[in-house]
């Protein structure tokens, strides 16, 4: 109760589809965690700075507009180059066909969880593998 | 921890974000840093911002911002949303009206939650308006929904408040009037589009009627969505700022809302150090039942408890 | 429809068999659940009968096929006359590679046409924008100008194809480079046949590819609607979906609910610009969600269709009794699609399709089973459209119209959908109408709790979805599947510039400039769009004017 884990639930890309996102950021919320919403269409710069700004443990991103090979990794390089990314645990989640997800998390995805994922497999991967 | 204080005296982004979080998680560190670097703030100017769900609070902040920032101003900005009770956890959604000043580098918004702690939320929030002053900005922005207690007393510890109301709120203006109205300097109606803006115009004007201060809080119709009024609103709360500068009622503001500041923190030790203590609990615990059960009554149970606690506590100081 | 007498005796029958027959069944033979309850949450008793249909009045509240109320379905004869419109939603990449697939699926029988654009496309930013990056040709088809669109089109005769174009903020763009194109080929507005979906407020509700804020939107669509009147009458000017908001995770109840009140909300903006309800409410068209609980999906449109009828009769005063038809697309549920054990996915397809066809859909597009993974290759979408001929032409459920009907359990059924629906319409119209309503979150916060608790039911296994959570096997990851050449975004970057280039500049200047002006006045904006279109203005340049003018739609976020 004294320190709920942050997460910052963001939508990168050009997608409308937020049930996921919602669901999920609904559901860390039932799971006792504070959780930073910032609606559709945000750029990597905006995700990266926000994770900065409200010193987030969890990044956590739904995208379904398959243009997740670019975007994510941009992410990630970003806030490795603003020195957060050894801090912030960065999942995502969404449409993303199997033979992307290695490529993803060999760019610094710690998990991808694609549809059909009970959001209690989250919420335990999160608290087991806080980065800080 | 010398690291994250030297950090945070040169303005940086990251240890303040970290100062945040370790003063929302009542870390004694984070106190006896922002103890030390105490002399150094004081020099922001903070602004509330408090008003009934859904008037549209965070727009307007969004608004009053970006004018602000071509004035080339720097502004931090706090969100206060609520906790759930059940869980514990919290959805922070203020900034999704402001999703544009998160990548200006004269921008720092935080979101905070209540969660639910007692008295603690004017400690870290409080907290977190240091840090920002710390971290150099002009303005610092308070934004909550003015309804529990711990939320108007952060609301009184701001320099200047702005109350946002709606048309249209009907009974509800009665009811905001016995709790906080008196708290506003300056009120703004937004949506001032819709129907209803002039007759709660009316209503405001004629509360403030009653108040027997100097500074007559001015009402402002404003669209935020439209960006219309901003300006004059950001006026006013400027003016607001100069009276007090001018009056000297800003050093008296201060002292009163430091008197705050003092007995929140002592409450808050009391709450979370005393009370938290094993034996006390017990205490509690046991002698509710006896108070259910009128074989005790409760003023006499509170006593013992008090007692109990204050001998406890100078136990701990001649041990040190 | 049964007499009193008869009904009494009933209730009796029905307890003794209770008595002699279930209790006795139940204690060696319990049943599964405790309470039964459809994908929507609606209470699903052990038997229906008479009893349960008793207040039901034939002419009233079914009447016949092409007659009010619309029940039973909005032609006579149905598909006995003809099959729906096989129509699958397709497109991707550029324009090139979609008038391929085009061609492909025209051979292969389908007999209207449905265009996906990108998502860039969908909000008005050229492939060159900053927000573009990533996203060009991804969900479907990337146009910038009206040159995208010759391309797309090319060897399509407008005059011979019915095309849907699934676009909504800039709708009114993308419908002008279609009139050009069109005239370009010799085929006169007044002979294009299509429909455009034009519907923001499920945007706003659901599907999230808004750009003008509601009041200038709805204006954009009455312009829209009061233009194709005179212009291009056989034009379906919107398509007011609940597909989305049923994906977004609504009930049945609330899909019909939102959809209608959406509809309604739409009625009043044209009748408050001065259209009268009979000029336009024929053209307007519904597009709905084909979910897996089978009888539920048939009671749904059909009380859709008797809502809707009685809504413009009574409501709006609509004399023209096409006003009064609730015309429908259908597309199966994408979101009951599994990553997990895709070839199940054609099952669940076969399901959704006889719902929508027992239902009496007007054209249906059926999902491919890799949907939940990515697009759908060819062979997969030519699985899809299969299904739909194995329904027309070998399940005999088209040989008849409307074959459900006095289905105790289905008739009943429809009854209280049409009943729940109601009361939501009524407690939107307390808040203001269906803008307001989404203004103030309501219409968002009812579906988030019924796709909350949905989610729950799963993750409780209280609901099996086979192969998800339970009948798990261990899969090899897919192969196969379709991708995007991300070379896309540099090729409709190189085609915008070389159209700016051969362009007349002062032209596009002039054009834009006498958009401005109207939008920011009161007069009609189509022709000016279609000018516009015409000088090559891009899809971008025409939409940064208007979001000059008209300011830009701030998400109402609720959780």
């Amino acid at each position: 109760m004294d320190k709920p884990i942050r997460v910052l639930v963001a939508k990168p890309g050009l997608d409308g589809h937020d049930r996921g996102a919602k669901v999920i950021a609904r559901a860390l919320r039932d799971a006792g965690m504070e959780v930073v919403y910032t609606g559709l269409r945000q750029t990597p710069d905006q995700i990266v700075q926000t994770a900065i700004q409200e010193d987030v443990d969890v990044l956590a991103m739904s995208i379904l507009s398959g243009a997740h090979n670019h975007l994510l990794p941009t992410i990630v390089e970003k806030l490795k180059k603003e020195g957060v990314y050894d801090e912030v645990l960065v999942l995502a989640g969404g449409v993303i066909p199997d033979d992307d997800i290695q490529g993803l998390k060999d760019a610094g995805i710690e998990a991808v969880f694609t549809p059909g994922t009970p959001t209690g497999v989250t919420v335990e991967f999160i608290k087991k593998n806080l980065k800080k | 921890m010398d690291n994250l204080k030297e950090k945070l005296r040169q303005g940086n982004k990251k240890a303040t974000a970290r100062m945040i979080t370790m003063l929302e998680n009542n870390d004694p560190k984070a106190i006896e840093i922002l103890g030390d670097l105490y002399r150094y703030t004081g020099k922001a100017k903070v602004v509330g911002i408090t008003g009934p769900p859904g008037a549209g609070k965070s727009t307007l902040t969004d608004k009053l911002v970006k004018i602000l920032r071509k004035e080339e101003k720097t502004v931090g900005i706090i969100a206060v949303d609520p906790t759930s009770p059940f869980s514990g956890g919290s959805i922070l959604g203020d900034r999704i009206r402001m999703n544009d000043l998160a990548v200006d580098p004269g921008v720092f918004i935080r979101s905070m939650g209540t969660r639910g702690h007692l008295g603690g939320l004017s400690k870290a929030t409080q907290g977190a308006v240091k840090a920002l002053d710390l971290y150099g900005m002009d303005y610092i922005f308070i934004e909550t929904v003015g309804v529990g207690q711990s939320e108007v007393d952060i609301m009184k510890t701001a320099d200047t408040v702005l109350m946002v109301m709606v048309p249209g709120l009907g009974d509800d203006i009665q009811a905001i009037k016995a709790g906080i109205m008196e708290i506003g300097d300056v009120f703004a109606i937004n949506k001032a589009d819709r129907e209803g803006a002039a007759k709660t115009h009316r209503e405001i004007d004629n509360m403030l009627d009653f108040a027997e201060t100097d500074w007559r809080p001015p009402v402002h119709q404003v669209v935020a969505t439209q960006n219309k009024g901003i300006e004059e609103l950001l006026s006013a709360i400027k003016d607001h700022l100069a009276y007090l500068n001018e009056s000297g009622e800003m050093l008296n503001r201060r002292i009163k809302s430091s008197e705050i500041e003092i007995l929140e923190l002592i409450k808050d030790r009391m709450m979370q150090d005393l009370l938290r203590e094993d034996e006390i609990q017990r205490d509690i615990k046991e002698f509710s039942k006896n108070v259910a059960e009128r074989r005790l009554n409760p003023y006499e149970a509170s006593e013992k408890v008090l007692r109990k606690t204050i001998k406890k506590e100078a136990e701990k100081y001649e041990n040190y | 429809m049964y007499e009193k007498e008869k009904l009494e005796q009933l209730k009796k029958e029905k307890q003794r068999w209770q008595k002699e027959k279930v209790d006795k069944g139940l204690s060696r033979f319990p049943e599964r659940k405790e309470a039964f309850t459809s994908t929507s949450g609606r209470d699903v008793e052990r038997l229906y009968t008479p009893e349960d249909v008793a207040e039901l009045d034939y002419q009233e509240d079914l009447g016949f096929p092409g007659e009010y109320p619309y029940t039973r379905g909005v032609q006579p004869t149905m598909y006995r006359s003809r099959f729906w419109t096989m129509r699958q939603y397709a497109g991707f990449a550029t324009a090139e590679e979609s008038n391929k697939r085009y061609k492909y699926l025209l051979d292969q029988g389908q007999t209207g046409l449905s265009v996906a654009f990108d998502l860039p496309t969908q909000i008005g930013y050229d492939s060159d924008h900053e927000l573009a990056q990533g996203e060009v040709g991804k969900v479907g088809v990337a146009i910038d100008s009206l040159k995208d669109m010759e391309i797309l089109f090319d060897g399509i005769p407008l005059d011979k194809v019915s095309t849907s174009m699934t676009i909504n903020a800039p709708a009114a763009v993308l419908l002008a480079m279609y009139i050009a194109v069109g005239e370009k080929q010799g085929v006169s507005a007044d002979k294009l046949r299509g429909t455009i979906q034009n519907d923001i407020l499920k945007e706003y509700i659901a599907r999230g590819t808004y750009i003008f804020p509601t009041e200038e939107s709805m204006r954009l669509i009455t312009d829209i609607f009061a233009y194709c009147s005179k212009e291009v009458p056989n034009w379906n000017t919107i398509s007011i979906s609940g597909y989305h908001i049923r994906e977004a995770g609504s009930s049945a109840t609330q899909e019909v609910a939102f959809t209608l009140a959406d509809g309604i909300a739409y009625v009043e903006a044209a009748i408050k610009a001065g259209l009268d309800v009979d000029s336009f409410a024929p053209r307007l068209s519904f597009f709905f969600n084909s979910h897996n609980d089978l009888l539920e999906e048939v009671a749904k449109f059909r009380a859709a269709r008797r809502l809707w009828a009685k809504i413009m009769k009574e409501r709006f005063g609509a004399k023209n009794p096409k006003s009064m038809q609730l015309k429908f697309h259908t597309q199966t549920a994408g979101s009951t699609l599994t990553a997990q054990q895709p070839d199940n996915n054609i099952v669940r397809v076969a399901i959704q399709t006889l719902a929508a066809v027992l239902g009496g859909t007007q054209s249906l597009h059926t999902n491919s089973k890799d949907e939940a993974m990515a697009l759908p290759t060819e062979d997969s979408v030519r699985v899809a459209l299969r299904t739909q001929q194995v329904v027309a032409h070998e399940s005999g459920v088209a040989d008849t119209v409307d074959p459900l009907a006095g289905s105790f359990y289905v008739e009943s059924l429809t009854d209280s959908i049409e009943k729940t629906a109601l009361e939501y319409i009524e407690k939107i119209d307390e808040l203001g109408g269906a803008p307001a309503a989404i203004e103030q979150g309501y219409i968002q916060k009812e579906i988030m709790d019924s796709s909350y608790n949905y989610q729950k039911e799963l993750e409780k296994e209280e609901r099996i979805v086979v192969g998800m959570n339970k009948f798990q096997v261990e899969e090899k990851p897919i192969e196969g599947l379709l991708k995007v050449d991300p070379k896309v975004e540099q090729l409709q970057r190189d085609k915008i510039a070389k159209t700016k280039e051969s362009r007349d500049e002062n032209l596009v200047k002039e054009k834009l400039e006498a958009l401005k002006k109207a939008a920011e006045g009161t007069d009609n904006t189509m022709p000016f769009i279609l000018e516009a279109v015409k000088a090559y203005a891009t899809l971008g340049e025409i939409c940064d004017v208007l979001r000059e003018v008209f300011g830009e739609y701030q998400q109402s976020v609720v959780i």
